[in-house]
């Protein structure tokens, strides 16, 4: 049972790394990214291909990765979403195009994968030996990245609340308009978060490739699974994220060792309607619409 | 207008009679590309017929389409063809039921993300099954049906869904779909059942999908829930329907036949870069033609009509 529960943290922590950006992208830039999860898998074989052509430790993996991830972000939001973004009358038109673009955009980014690294399954071993954590066994790679996660998300949580920055970023979440009025640049702050949704969801990648087997064409399970915590969360809420993406991981660990492995799917969308069905926004989400 | 609804009606059966001819043409290849083009037609008309008035972008054809075959390869042998057709039906309607009934509630984007999800939620659940209840993966199927029947209900069925949709058009039902799409507030403060409509014509939309997969089964001779559950459906109909235009009963048509032929065209001679033209194709359309190739007859007709008003009033 202890084992079940831990594993179920694990992941569950790991759930909750991956939907951290998707969060303020869709929260703050109103993009729904729907190639989200390729952004994940891209890093992933960036830091699978410094580990193994260069011995470059994920670690210092993460400090190359994340900044570039950063940048090509901030270039996507500019050259193909500004021009979205400018066309959308309201909200949910923009939301309807992100989709559709991003959408688009899965298929590049998946086809470029496919055609430089092929269909297989790509693993590499770093730091996979088991060490003893509460007294069960768990894999080192696993507690290093749930340990990262936890400093990623505290300092997140702190820039989001203590900076400046930080709450003209939190204004945009709540009324991009009435933002625009107190001197915010809102275009400007919605680039910014949308290129910071990227480089956390470029971290989750370097992480998860420490434990993960992965493929060029695993993108989409990762894209639903963010979507699913984010949207259990409350949109663009940190908190919700924590607490949907850590009921995910659980109940997931729980149906895997109890019920039966092959029904962790069905699980996670029994929970994600049952969800939606008692609060239409989220768990933490406020009723906006 | 009676007169011009009589006329059509006879200029569009007499298409429908010369369409029923493909198949006594003799060539295996042509009649295979129009098999292609008609399930795609028909795929992407039943994806406007639901997304185009409300502007619910669903991704859950291939669910559907999965769910037809499916019936096909379990109960293909057992029952009488026209009884396996309205198994199918039937399977797909109850499907399509309760899912609307639960997700169409929400608004948009949740409905967009259950429906991605959707797809590989039943093909988890049909291997399951199929794994520890059946104890087989993978299905032959031996129907005695011909590449031709198949042709031929595929027609029939495509005129059986423009009849229906130009029939919801002009009923209560259409229009209340048309307000929801304009704004839902607005048409739940004009008493309409929003809820009602909505799962009424995404369950007519998604038996008709249930039943192209159904009928497409034969194609192959062996099924497997990867095969049958094919994600890549669900994105090139919504391509489809987007590239024609949504918003109109015809407009999918306009899609579906010159992307249809693209995509053969792509799969055989570049299947290695396939995915990657399909996603450039794909945001070309979002940025080029928002309302896709029937908004765009619209602007060119309106421009032109416009043009001849301004000389009239000169």
């Amino acid at each position: 049972m202890t084992n079940a529960i831990l594993t179920g943290l694990m992941l569950g922590g790991m759930y909750a790394l991956i939907a951290m950006g998707l969060t303020l992208q869709y929260g703050v830039a109103r993009i729904m990214n729907l190639s989200y999860g390729e952004f994940l898998i891209a890093a992933a074989f960036a830091s699978h291909w410094l580990f193994t052509g260069w011995a470059v430790s994920p670690f210092v993996g993460l400090a190359l990765v994340v900044p570039l991830a950063f940048a090509l972000n901030f270039a996507i939001y500019k050259l193909l979403l500004t021009p979205l973004v400018r066309r959308a009358p309201n909200r949910d038109a923009l939301e309807v195009d992100s989709i559709l673009a991003t959408f688009g955009l899965t298929f590049v980014i998946q086809g470029s994968m496919l055609a430089l690294f092929g269909g297989a399954y790509y693993s590499y071993s770093f730091l996979a030996f088991p060490v003893q954590f509460l007294g069960e066994t768990v894999a080192a790679n696993r507690l290093t990245a749930l340990g990262i996660t936890i400093l990623l998300g505290l300092a997140l949580y702190a820039a989001l609340t203590r900076t400046r920055a930080g709450t003209a970023v939190r204004a945009v979440a709540v009324d991009p308009f009435a933002a625009q009025l107190v001197a915010i640049n809102v275009p400007q702050a919605s680039a910014l978060t949308f290129a910071l949704g990227g480089a956390l969801v470029a971290a989750a990648g370097v992480l998860v490739s420490t434990f993960l087997t992965f493929s060029a064409s695993s993108g989409v399970v990762f894209t639903m699974k963010a979507l699913i915590v984010v949207v259990m969360g409350g949109v663009g809420n940190m908190l919700g994220c924590l607490v949907a993406g850590l009921a995910l991981g659980l109940s997931e660990a729980l149906v895997a060792s109890y019920v039966d492995p092959g029904l962790t799917l069905a699980v996670n969308f029994a929970l994600f309607l049952a969800v939606l069905l008692v609060k239409p926004a989220g768990l933490f989400g406020r009723a906006t619409r | 207008m009676s007169a011009r609804i009589a006329g059509f009606s006879a200029l569009a059966l007499a298409a429908l009679a010369l369409l029923a001819l493909v198949p006594r043409l003799g060539n295996a290849y042509y009649l295979a590309l129009a098999i292609s083009l008609l399930q795609y037609t028909v795929l992407a008309t039943a994806w406007g017929l639901f997304s185009g008035p409300t502007r619910y972008v669903s991704l859950a054809t291939t669910a559907f389409f999965g769910v037809g075959a499916y019936t096909v390869a379990v109960l293909g042998e057992i029952l009488p063809w026209p009884l396996v057709l309205l198994t199918a039906a039937a399977l797909g309607a109850i499907v399509a039921a309760i899912v609307g009934l639960s997700t169409l509630r929400l608004s948009g984007v949740y409905f967009v993300i259950f429906t991605f999800g959707l797809t590989e939620l039943i093909r988890q659940l049909v291997v399951w099954f199929e794994v520890n209840k059946s104890r087989v993966l993978g299905r032959y199927v031996f129907v005695n049906i011909t590449q031709a029947d198949i042709y031929w209900q595929l027609l029939a069925l495509t005129a059986a869904v423009f009849l229906l949709g130009w029939l919801i058009a002009r009923s209560r039902l259409g229009f209340a779909l048309r307000v929801i799409g304009e704004d839902e507030t607005v048409a739940k403060h004009c008493g309409i059942n929003t809820t009602f409509a909505k799962v009424a014509l995404f369950t007519i939309s998604a038996t008709v999908m249930t039943l192209v997969g159904a009928i497409m089964a034969p194609r192959w001779t062996y099924i497997e829930p990867s095969i049958a559950f094919n994600s890549m459906i669900s994105f090139q109909v919504l391509i489809m329907a987007l590239l024609g235009g949504a918003h109109r009963l015809w407009g999918p048509v306009l899609g579906a036949v010159p992307l249809t032929l693209l995509f053969e065209l792509l799969s055989a001679r570049f299947p290695n870069t396939f995915t990657i033209i399909l996603g450039c194709v794909f945001l070309l359309i979002v940025y080029m033609l928002p309302r896709g190739v029937a908004g765009l007859f619209e602007k060119l007709s309106t421009r032109t009509s416009g043009k001849t008003t301004q000389r009239v009033a000169a």
